[in-house]
């Protein structure tokens, strides 16, 4: 045997070699090796230019709430996109959520500017003591006369505004059967029964009992950091199709009540039946599987045990699988929580479930908020933007270590907002790098923010992706909290296409919302939904774009609308807008 | 009446699996396996079941190999089974990250042939490995927070039978002792920060002071002889993590990565120069 001495340097050695080890492995995490190739695009930020002058303010509560009052006033800021007065271009609709302070309409000029219109169109001053203050809003043709309609949820009421004339907007909340008190943070249009009518799903964060602004009881917190169920009730409407609403949630159960904080749908198991996909603050995610427009079930996918804090849901086909894959938003901040953002594939026809291949870059984006999948370089591959930044404030003074003071303790103790330590003027999560990550295909994502233009340290809600110029290439307009929002313009280096697609329901609805559309170009295959409402308080532009890479044309498209029909054509020709009509007649 | 029969003796063999069924070492062992169990029931607490069988694998591949290297014979494995699975539990790593584990296991065990005086490891090795990782690498490890699903009857249950066992081990006063302490400087903590008291209690109820209170400041191997000894160096490591809180609260910039853990931290300062005293007094003697 050998020495004592030498064993025990030896020894020594081993241990001094697992540190630096530790420190290689750690520095190899916030360093992952990244690819040297170009972006092949740039995000320019022209708010200012395109007329953008728009400002979030964030919402005055109770004053019980005050020693919390930055965390619960958080959200708020959204963006939405449609084209409003119908003349083929998208605009946006902003929400503010101070009382007196106005929401934005800006219309699309055509010529790289917009002009607001929101007052005039009588969707500005929504912000009100009795209604509550906005936290969002969705665009849907609920009456199918061809005109983008208009909800707006709140910590508050829900207001549903009629699109009369493309530039003036009613008020049918009651008439419509809407007029109840949610604290919601999300919603949805999306046909469940397939009636050819836009039917709504709200979901709630807070109890609808709880009034913020006028509080009764402090005790309003949620029950778990993990597995908490005693947030709002999310809620179903039903289109009649005569302009009212029914409440179904009970029938087709879809009620939770775990904090959700987004829903977005799609046809996950591709029985021709849309489904719901929600992020739950505090809790496991939740797929509810649409039973033929009947009921919805609630189903294990390897969801349920993955409890986090759900900030974002966004769908898209991640691998060119023609499937319809599922990005969720989470939290990681360094020593204190790596929640990690969950990128998971859908698997469900090969092994019943979802399976998480989230890691590096993509779980890792700090407090993640809204965040979106495009093809921003028109490579043929769906990218990711996402924005993040929970609360900026002092740079000197973190909140981390005051919340988990409480996070970790029992329920009854958190539960009550005066249990938790003052925030003051901390910050928690502020300040954060924004990320643009480039899907390379087995190559894995590289973060290419700094390189194509994304510095700003906003604390972002909202992400939409829309051709605000019809250019061929998605912009990206970011809804920030307490602050502007940003328009990115984004320059396309030559040599890739594209093709837009935007399609009119005429058997269905006629926004088409929940259309998927396959496209096939080369050996790749990819799919897309109609969106009524995805991401983070947030719609992207209902016209479809894909990128082709090289290709110069779709071979072949394969449209299944929301009325179950199946549409498929052959060749299309890149680099142009593409409109298409639902065929009328039989199937 | 009936009459009942008196029990017939304990064999030889039935005698020697009672003493080891009730050796403190292995009512420990059984504990953290409860521990375990229950979090994985009803929360999923691991996460991934690679991340037990990363941490368990390395610290019981480390202790076999170290023990027979440096000491020239296998040692009993209890402690690396019950540093495996302290450390699956109290490792929470970025996504998909396993190195955490394996090389936090590695560290705990061979720190215990590394870092010794008198023969004597200074350090819980589990204790060890968490601060060191929080240390050196922050942007791939966090530490249990909030994982147990902040509830009242999974908690109850490990305290209640922690509370037996740690009798049973005759560490109770050390146990004890911490609480009370903790709670006191609780108080003086609100005393001097304000804001509500209940959030100065909060975390011991949470999940990670559940495993520090029962198998890393009642650690026999790391804690001074003396009865009353354990009980002054463990109302010092509340005494310190008091004021690493008490800084939290204040912001002091330098002290931040100990803010993620307070009372991990503490044990890691004051236990080491504990123990290192008492041994060096000895010696002395």
């Amino acid at each position: 045997m050998f020495p004592t001495t030498f064993r025990r340097v030896v020894a020594s050695l081993a241990f001094a070699v697992g540190i630096v080890g530790v420190v290689f492995m750690n520095r190899a995490t916030i360093h992952p090796p990244a690819s040297s190739a170009h972006p092949g695009f740039t995000l320019e930020d022209v708010t200012a230019i395109a007329g953008v002058t728009f400002v979030h303010r964030k919402p005055v509560l109770d004053e019980k709430l005050d020693n919390i009052a930055p965390h619960i006033a958080a959200l708020g800021a959204s963006v939405s996109v449609a084209d409003a007065n119908g003349d083929g271009r998208p605009d946006l609709y902003f929400t503010t959520s101070r009382f007196g302070e106005a929401n934005a309409l800006y219309l699309n000029n055509g010529d790289g500017t917009f002009r607001d219109v929101a007052r005039e169109a009588g969707i500005a001053d929504l912000n009100t003591v009795d209604r509550g203050v906005s936290m969002g809003a969705v665009w849907g043709d609920f009456d199918n006369d061809g005109l983008e309609d208009l909800l707006v949820y709140r910590y508050g009421k829900l207001s549903l505004f009629r699109n009369l004339d493309g530039a003036r907007f009613g008020d049918v909340t009651t008439d419509a059967g809407l007029d109840r008190w949610v604290n919601s943070n999300g919603a949805i249009w999306f046909d469940y029964d397939r009636d050819g009518w836009l039917d709504l799903y709200v979901t709630a964060y807070f109890r609808s009992d709880v009034n913020l602004y006028h509080l009764t009881s402090t005790k309003i917190m949620h029950d778990s950091f993990e597995f908490a169920s005693n947030g709002g009730r999310n809620l179903l409407f039903h289109n009649r199709g005569n302009g009212t609403f029914e409440d179904v949630t009970d029938r087709t159960g879809v009620g939770s009540t775990r904090w959700t904080l987004a829903a977005a749908s799609a046809d996950f198991n591709d029985d021709g039946w849309p489904d719901l996909y929600l992020a739950n603050d505090y809790g496991p995610e939740e797929l509810f599987l649409n039973d033929h427009g009947g009921r919805f079930a609630l189903v294990r996918v390897g969801l349920e045990a993955d409890s986090k804090s759900g900030m974002s849901v966004s769908i898209g086909d991640v691998h060119n699988r023609g499937r319809m894959d599922v990005f969720v938003t989470d939290i990681s901040e360094k020593g204190y929580l790596f929640q990690g953002n969950n990128l998971r594939l859908n698997l469900l026809a090969e092994i019943g479930r979802f399976e998480n291949i989230a890691k590096g870059v993509v779980a890792d984006a700090g407090w993640a908020w809204g965040a979106q999948f495009g093809d921003l370089n028109n490579d043929g591959r769906n990218d990711l933007y996402i924005t993040n930044g929970f609360i900026s404030a002092s740079k000197d003074r973190s909140y981390w270590y005051g919340m988990s003071k409480v996070a970790g303790a029992n329920k009854s103790l958190f539960e009550d907002a005066r249990n938790w330590p003052a925030i003051g003027d901390a910050s928690l999560s502020g300040y954060e790098h924004k990320r643009v990550l480039l899907n390379r295909g087995d190559e894995g994502w590289d973060d290419v923010a700094v390189r194509v233009g994304v510095t700003d340290t906003f604390d972002g809600r909202a992400v939409a992706f829309a051709d605000l110029w019809n250019t061929g290439a998605l912009d990206v307009i970011v809804a920030n909290q307490d602050a502007r929002p940003v328009v990115y313009r984004n320059t396309v280096e030559p040599g890739h296409h594209w093709v837009g697609l935007s399609l009119v329901g005429m058997r269905g609805h006629r926004s088409a919302i929940g259309a998927e559309v396959t496209v096939e170009f080369g050996d790749e295959t990819q799919r897309r939904v109609v969106d009524g409402g995805m991401g983070f308080a947030s719609q992207n532009d209902r016209r479809l774009h894909f990128g082709l890479g090289r290709r110069m044309q779709v071979d072949r498209l394969t449209i299944r609308w929301p009325s179950g029909r199946v549409q498929t054509l052959g060749r299309l020709e890149a680099d142009r807008l593409h409109v298409i009509t639902e065929p009328d007649g039989g199937r | 009446m009936t009459r009942v029969p008196a029990a017939p003796a304990a064999t030889p063999r039935g005698r020697r699996l009672r003493a080891w069924l009730t050796e403190p070492r292995y009512l420990i062992a059984g504990l953290i396996t409860l521990v375990l169990v229950l979090g994985q029931w009803r929360f999923a607490i691991l996460g991934d079941y690679a991340r037990l069988a990363t941490a368990l694998g390395v610290c019981v591949l480390t202790e076999l190999v170290f023990s027979w290297f440096v000491r020239g014979r296998i040692a009993n494995l209890q402690s690396a089974y019950v540093s495996g699975i302290s450390l699956s539990l109290l490792t929470k790593p970025q996504a998909a990250l396993l190195w955490p584990f394996a090389l936090g296991a590695f560290l705990a065990i061979s720190s215990k042939y590394v870092l010794t005086y008198r023969n004597r490891h200074l350090w819980n090795p589990s204790n060890f490995a968490i601060c060191l990782l929080l240390l050196i690498a922050p942007d791939s490890v966090a530490v249990l927070s909030h994982q147990w699903g902040n509830d009242v009857a999974t908690n109850a249950v490990i305290w209640f039978f922690g509370l037996i066992i740690a009798y049973r081990s005759g560490v109770l006063h050390v146990t004890l002792t911490y609480v009370m302490s903790f709670l006191v400087l609780a108080v003086a903590r609100w005393a001097i920060v304000g804001g509500p008291l209940g959030a100065e209690i909060a975390p011991l109820t949470g999940p990670m002071y559940q495993l520090f209170v029962f198998f890393m400041v009642t650690d026999p191997r790391t804690i001074v002889r003396s009865r009353r000894g354990q009980m002054f160096v463990v109302a010092m490591v509340a005494m310190v993590e008091a004021l690493i809180r008490v800084a939290g609260d204040a912001g002091l910039p330098w002290l931040t990565p100990l803010y993620a853990s307070p009372a991990l931290f503490a044990l890691t300062i004051v236990g080491p120069i504990a123990l290192f005293t008492d041994l060096w007094r000895q010696r002395a003697r």
